[in-house]
C-alpha cells in the first residue's frame, strides 16, 4: 500500500499529469455511463439533418439527422475499447517476442529482431488498411489490425529491458539456484521491466485511438458501431456549411489523446526517475 | 583493401535485397488470405460463370499450381514491375501507382523537411531558454500538436484558410485551367502544397521539437560543453554549434525511422486535400474494393521506405564519423 | 610582484532536493605569475568546485557563488559583465579537464576544435588558424600533426587526447592554466608524459598553473605551493617542501602517511578512521574533528582560523605551533 502512496506522491508532482488524469476520468465516466444516462441510439434519425447545437440537441444533428451527443458518447466507448484492447494485445505479443529475444540472445535474438525490424519497415497504417480491407471491417478486425502493426515497438523496448537485466547479478544468482528460465523471465526480470512497459503501453492506447479514428475516417470502421473518426468523415461532406459537425468529434479525439499522453508521461516521470539536474 | 566507407555502402545496399523479398512474401500471403481469387473476381464481374469456366480461368492464371510455384511466378512478375491488373480501373497497377508516386514524394519530402527544420529550431530554442516561458509554451504547443488527429487538422485548416479567409486552395495539386509559365506553375503548386504540408508535418514537428529539446538538455550535461564555455565562446555558439550538432543525431535518426509512419499519414492528408498521390490512391482503392491495387501500393510503399531508409543510413554514416568505423 | 590571481572568501552553494549544500566555504588564496599551485583533497573537498567557480563555469542550475571575489589581473571575474568574462576565458585563462574523451566534442575534428579559440579570440582566418593548430599539435609532441588535425577525438589515444586539450588550453597563451585532474583518467605510463609536458610548456610560456588533484605524487612532481582542502574548506597551505616535510594539519599528516605507504612504507595500510562528513550534516566546529586523534573540545565547537607556523606556511588547526606529533 505504501508503494502506491509513494508512487502517487511522485506522480502528483507533475501538475499536467494530474490534470490529464482528471480529464481521463471524465472521459472514462462519459464512456461507461454516458450511453446509460443518455440512451438515444446514435444511429436513429431523431431530428432535422444538419441542425446546429440547440436546446434539444446539445451538439446538434449530423447529415442524416442523428444525435451528435449520442454519437459522441457511444463513440467514446468504441474508441476507448479498441484503443485499450489493441494496446493490450500489442503489449502482450511484443513483450513475449522481446523477452525471448532479449533473454536468449544470439540466433533467437537475431531472427526475432529481423522479423520485428521488418514489420517496422512496412508502413503500419497502410498495412492496417490492407488487413481490415481483406477481413472486412469490424471491431475485432480493427483491434487486431492495430495490434498487429503496433507490437514491434513494444518488442524493441522489452528486448532492451531484458538485455539490460539478463546479465545482472540477481539473475545469475537465480540461475545458480536452479530456477527455470521461464521463472526467471516472468518472476524476476519482468517486474523490473514493468514500469517502462506500462508507460509504453499507455502511450500506445493514445496512438491506437488516433489510428482507429483515422481508419474509421476512411470508412474502415465496424458498420454496426459509431466511431468518432466516422463522425468526422461524415461531417466532411458538409464542411462548408456545418463545420462544427466534423469539428466536435475531432475535438473529442484530441482531448482524449491529449489526456492519455499526459497520464503516460506522468507515469514515466513517476516510475522511471531520471538523474535530473534541477 | 576497400576503403571503410565503400565497404560500408556496399554492405548496406546488399542488405536491402532480403528485405524486399520478405515484403513480396508478405504481400503474397495477404493476397492469398483474401477470400476468393482472381478467377472468382473475373467470374463475378462477367455476371456469373459455370464452375468449369472458373476452373479454366484458374488454370490460365496458374492458380491451381502449388503455392511455392505461384510465389516464384509472383517474384518473377515483380522483377518485371508487373504488379497485377486493376480490374476496376482497367489499367496495370504499376502504371496507376507510378503516376502517383511523385506527388506523394513531393508532399512527404516537404513535410518532413518542414517538420525537421522547425521542429529542431523550436527544440533548440526551448532547450536554450530552459525554464523560461518560451520553454513552457513550446512544450504545451508540442503536446497539443502531438494529440491532434491529422485528418481533423486538415479539415479545420481548410475551414479557416480556404472557406473563411479564402486565401488558400482547399484541395488538389494545381489549378486546372490555362497554361501557366513554369514560374507561375511552381507558385501555384506551392500554394496548393502549403496546407497539406502543414497538416502532415505538424505532428512530426512536435515530436522532433520535444526530442531535440530533451537531447539538447542531455548534451548540456556533457563535459565538452564546459570546455566550450571555458574557451570563451558565446552561449549562443555553445548551444547552436556544440550542443545542437550532437543533439541532432537522435532526431535525424528518428526522422529516418518514421518515413513509414509518414507514408501512412499521407493517406489521410491526401484524402482530405484531394492531393493526387499514393495516399489518395489508397482511399480510391478502398472505395472501389480494388484489392490488387491496395496490395500493389503496400508493396511499393514498403519498398520506398526501405530505399529511403537506405539513403538515410548512408547519409548518417557520413554525418557521424563514428558509425562507419563500427 | 603583484598577484596574478587573488581569491577572497569564495563560497559556493549547491541547491539540492534536501536543502542547500555548501560545496566551498570561505576559500581564499593567491597566486603569482608563473607560479604552480596544487589544490589537493579527496572528492567532495571542494577543489573542483573552486576551479570551476573561478571563471564562473558552474551552471546556474547546479550551483551559485554566494560570496567572494576573484581578482584576476586586477579585475573581479565574479563581477565582470559576461561579454568581458568571455574574453578572459580561453584567452587569459585556459582550462583542461579530467577525461579528454568526454571533454572534447565527438563530432568535430580536433583541428577544428583547436582552431576555435584562435578564431574566436584572435580573429584568425580558417587557413591561418589551421596552420597554427598544426604548429600547436607539434608543440605538444603529437606525431604527424598534419594527418592528426583532421581526425576525430575517438581516433586518438587517451594520452594524445589530453595533449590536444593542453594545446587547446594554451593556444592563446593564457597567463593561467587551470588543470582539473589532468592525469587521473590516464594510464600510469602516460601520466608521467603528460605531466612532464605540462611542466615543459609552463616553463617555456611562463604560465601559472593551478593544478587540481588528489594524487600527492603528482603534486610532488610539479607544484611549488600546495593547498590542502577538506570538506569544502582550506585546511593547510604552504610550499610543497614545507607541507610534505612538516605537515601541520592532522588531516594533511594522515594524507602523507597514506601516500608514504603507497611508495613503500611500513607494510600496513594506514587508515584514517571515520568518513568525510555529509554535506547536509556538517559539524559546527572543525570539519575534521570527528576523525581527529588530537581533537579538543574547542575543535568541535568553533571553526579554527588559519594559523601560521612559519612564513608562508599556515594551517587551520588550533594545534599549529605547539609541539604535538
Amino acid at each position: 500500500m505504501t508503494a502506491l502512496v509513494a508512487f502517487w506522491r511522485k506522480y502528483r508532482r507533475n501538475r499536467a499529469a494530474v490534470a490529464g488524469l482528471a480529464m481521463l476520468v471524465v472521459v472514462l465516466l462519459a464512456a461507461i455511463f454516458g450511453p446509460l444516462v443518455y440512451p438515444t441510439d446514435p444511429f436513429d434519425m431523431v431530428g432535422r439533418p444538419s441542425s446546429p447545437p440547440s436546446a434539444r440537441f446539445v451538439l446538434g444533428t449530423d447529415v442524416s439527422g442523428r444525435d451528435m451527443l449520442a454519437g459522441l458518447l457511444h463513440g467514446a466507448r468504441v474508441s476507448l475499447m479498441i484503443g485499450i484492447l489493441a494496446s493490450l494485445g500489442a503489449t502482450l505479443f511484443g513483450l513475449i517476442v522481446g523477452a525471448i529475444a532479449g533473454y536468449y540472445g544470439r540466433a533467437v535474438d537475431t531472427i526475432l529482431m529481423r522479423c520485428t525490424d521488418f514489420f517496422l519497415t512496412i508502413p503500419s497504417f497502410i498495412l492496417a488498411i490492407v488487413i481490415i480491407a481483406i477481413f472486412r471491417p469490424s471491431v475485432a478486425t480493427v483491434t487486431l489490425a492495430i495490434a498487429a502493426v503496433s507490437w514491434p515497438q513494444v518488442a524493441r523496448l522489452a528486448r532492451a529491458e531484458f538485455i539490460a537485466h539478463r546479465d545482472r547479478e540477481y539473475v545469475l544468482a537465480c540461475r545458480a539456484l536452479g530456477m527455470s528460465d521461464f521463472e526467471i523471465i516472468t518472476r524476476q526480470i519482468l517486474p523490473n521491466a514493468l514500469p517502462s512497459l506500462l508507460v509504453v503501453s499507455s502511450l500506445l492506447v493514445a496512438t491506437s485511438i488516433l489510428t482507429e479514428s483515422g481508419l474509421s475516417f476512411l470508412g474502415l470502421s465496424d458498420p454496426n458501431v459509431i466511431s468518432w473518426g466516422y463522425m468526422v468523415g461524415v461531417g466532411r461532406t458538409v464542411l462548408r456549411v456545418a463545420w462544427w459537425m466534423p469539428a466536435i468529434p475531432g475535438i473529442a479525439i484530441l482531448l482524449t489523446v491529449l489526456c492519455i499522453n499526459l497520464v503516460g508521461e506522468g507515469l514515466n516521470e513517476a516510475l522511471n526517475p531520471r538523474l535530473q539536474r534541477r | 583493401m576497400m576503403p571503410a566507407k565503400l565497404w560500408f555502402v556496399l554492405r548496406r545496399v546488399l542488405q536491402v535485397i532480403p528485405v524486399v523479398l520478405a515484403i513480396a512474401a508478405l504481400n503474397f500471403l495477404l493476397l492469398h488470405l483474401a477470400p476468393g481469387d482472381a478467377a472468382d473476381i473475373i467470374a463475378a464481374q462477367s455476371g456469373g460463370a459455370t464452375p468449369e469456366f472458373v476452373a479454366e480461368l484458374r488454370r490460365s492464371f496458374g492458380l491451381d499450381r502449388p503455392l511455392y510455384q505461384q510465389f516464384l511466378f509472383y517474384i518473377a512478375r515483380l522483377m518485371t514491375f508487373d504488379l497485377g491488373w486493376s480490374n476496376v480501373q482497367q489499367r496495370p497497377v504499376f502504371d496507376l501507382i507510378a503516376d502517383r508516386v511523385p506527388a506523394t514524394l513531393l508532399l512527404m519530402m516537404t513535410g518532413i523537411s518542414l517538420a525537421l527544420l522547425f521542429g529542431t529550431l523550436l527544440g533548440i530554442l526551448a532547450a536554450m531558454r530552459h525554464r523560461d516561458r518560451i520553454d513552457a509554451v513550446v512544450s504545451v504547443l508540442a503536446l497539443l500538436a502531438y494529440a491532434t488527429p491529422q485528418f481533423w487538422l486538415g479539415l479545420m485548416l481548410i475551414v479557416l484558410f480556404s472557406i473563411t479567409l479564402g486565401v488558400l486552395p482547399s484541395g488538389g495539386m494545381m489549378t486546372i485551367g490555362p497554361d501557366m509559365s513554369a514560374g507561375a506553375r511552381t507558385l501555384d503548386v506551392a500554394r496548393h502544397l502549403l496546407l497539406p504540408t502543414l497538416t502532415l508535418g505538424l505532428f512530426y514537428m512536435a515530436i522532433y521539437a520535444r526530442l531535440m529539446r530533451s537531447a539538447m538538455l542531455e548534451v548540456y550535461t556533457q563535459e565538452f560543453i564546459t570546455t566550450a564555455r571555458a574557451k570563451g565562446l558565446s552561449e549562443a555558439r555553445v548551444g547552436l554549434v556544440h550542443a545542437a550538432s550532437n543533439a541532432l543525431l537522435p532526431v535525424v535518426t528518428l526522422a529516418g525511422v518514421q518515413i513509414g509512419h509518414l507514408l501512412g499519414g499521407s493517406v489521410l492528408v491526401e484524402t482530405v486535400f484531394g492531393w493526387p498521390g499514393l495516399g489518395r490512391l489508397v482511399f480510391d482503392a478502398l472505395l472501389q474494393r480494388d484489392l490488387n491495387l491496395l496490395l500493389g501500393i503496400l508493396f511499393v510503399s514498403s519498398v520506398l521506405v526501405v530505399l529511403i531508409n537506405l539513403a538515410v543510413d548512408l547519409l548518417y554514416g557520413f554525418l557521424d564519423p563514428r558509425i562507419v568505423h563500427k | 610582484m603583484s598577484a596574478l590571481l587573488q581569491v577572497e572568501g569564495l563560497s559556493v552553494r549547491f541547491p539540492t532536493t534536501r536543502g542547500d549544500v555548501a560545496a566551498l566555504e570561505d576559500f581564499s588564496f593567491e597566486m603569482r605569475e608563473g607560479e604552480t599551485v596544487a589544490l589537493v583533497g579527496e572528492s567532495g573537498s571542494g577543489k573542483s568546485t573552486a576551479a570551476l567557480a573561478l571563471s564562473r563555469l558552474i551552471p546556474e542550475s547546479t550551483g551559485r557563488v554566494i560570496s567572494g571575489r576573484v581578482m584576476f589581473e586586477g579585475r573581479d571575474l565574479l563581477a565582470l559583465p559576461v561579454h568581458d568574462l568571455r574574453e578572459v576565458r580561453g584567452r587569459r585563462i585556459g582550462m583542461i579537464f579530467q577525461d579528454p574523451m568526454m571533454a572534447l566534442n565527438p563530432v568535430f575534428t580536433i583541428g577544428w576544435q583547436l582552431a576555435e579559440p584562435l578564431r574566436q579570440h584572435f580573429g584568425l582566418s580558417q587557413r591561418a588558424a589551421r596552420d597554427r593548430a598544426v604548429e600547436l599539435l607539434g608543440q605538444v609532441a603529437i606525431p604527424a600533426p598534419e594527418q592528426r588535425i583532421d581526425q576525430y577525438p575517438h581516433n586518438l589515444s587517451g594520452g594524445m587526447r589530453q595533449r590536444v586539450m593542453i594545446a587547446m588550453a594554451l593556444a592563446c597563451r593564457p597567463s593561467l592554466l587551470i588543470a582539473d585532474e589532468p592525469t587521473t583518467a590516464l594510464d600510469v605510463t602516460v601520466q608521467a608524459q603528460v605531466l612532464s609536458l605540462i611542466k615543459t610548456l609552463k616553463d617555456e610560456l611562463g604560465t601559472a598553473v593551478l593544478l587540481i588533484t588528489h594524487d600527492l605524487a603528482v603534486v610532488w612532481e610539479i607544484a611549488q605551493r600546495v593547498i590542502v582542502m577538506y570538506a569544502g574548506r582550506k585546511v593547510e597551505e604552504g610550499t610543497a617542501a614545507d607541507v610534505f616535510d612538516d605537515p601541520q594539519h592532522p588531516y594533511a599528516r594522515e594524507l602523507l602517511r597514506a601516500a608514504a605507504f603507497a611508495s613503500g612504507g611500513d607494510g600496513r595500510l594506514p587508515e584514517i578512521p571515520g568518513t568525510v562528513p555529509s554535506p547536509f550534516d556538517m559539524p559546527p566546529g572543525c570539519r575534521f574533528a570527528p576523525r581527529c586523534a588530537s581533537a579538543r573540545e574547542i575543535c568541535r565547537a568553533v571553526l579554527p582560523p588559519l594559523k601560521s607556523s612559519a612564513p608562508g606556511h599556515a594551517a587551520a588547526c588550533v594545534l599549529v605551533g605547539s609541539a604535538v606529533p
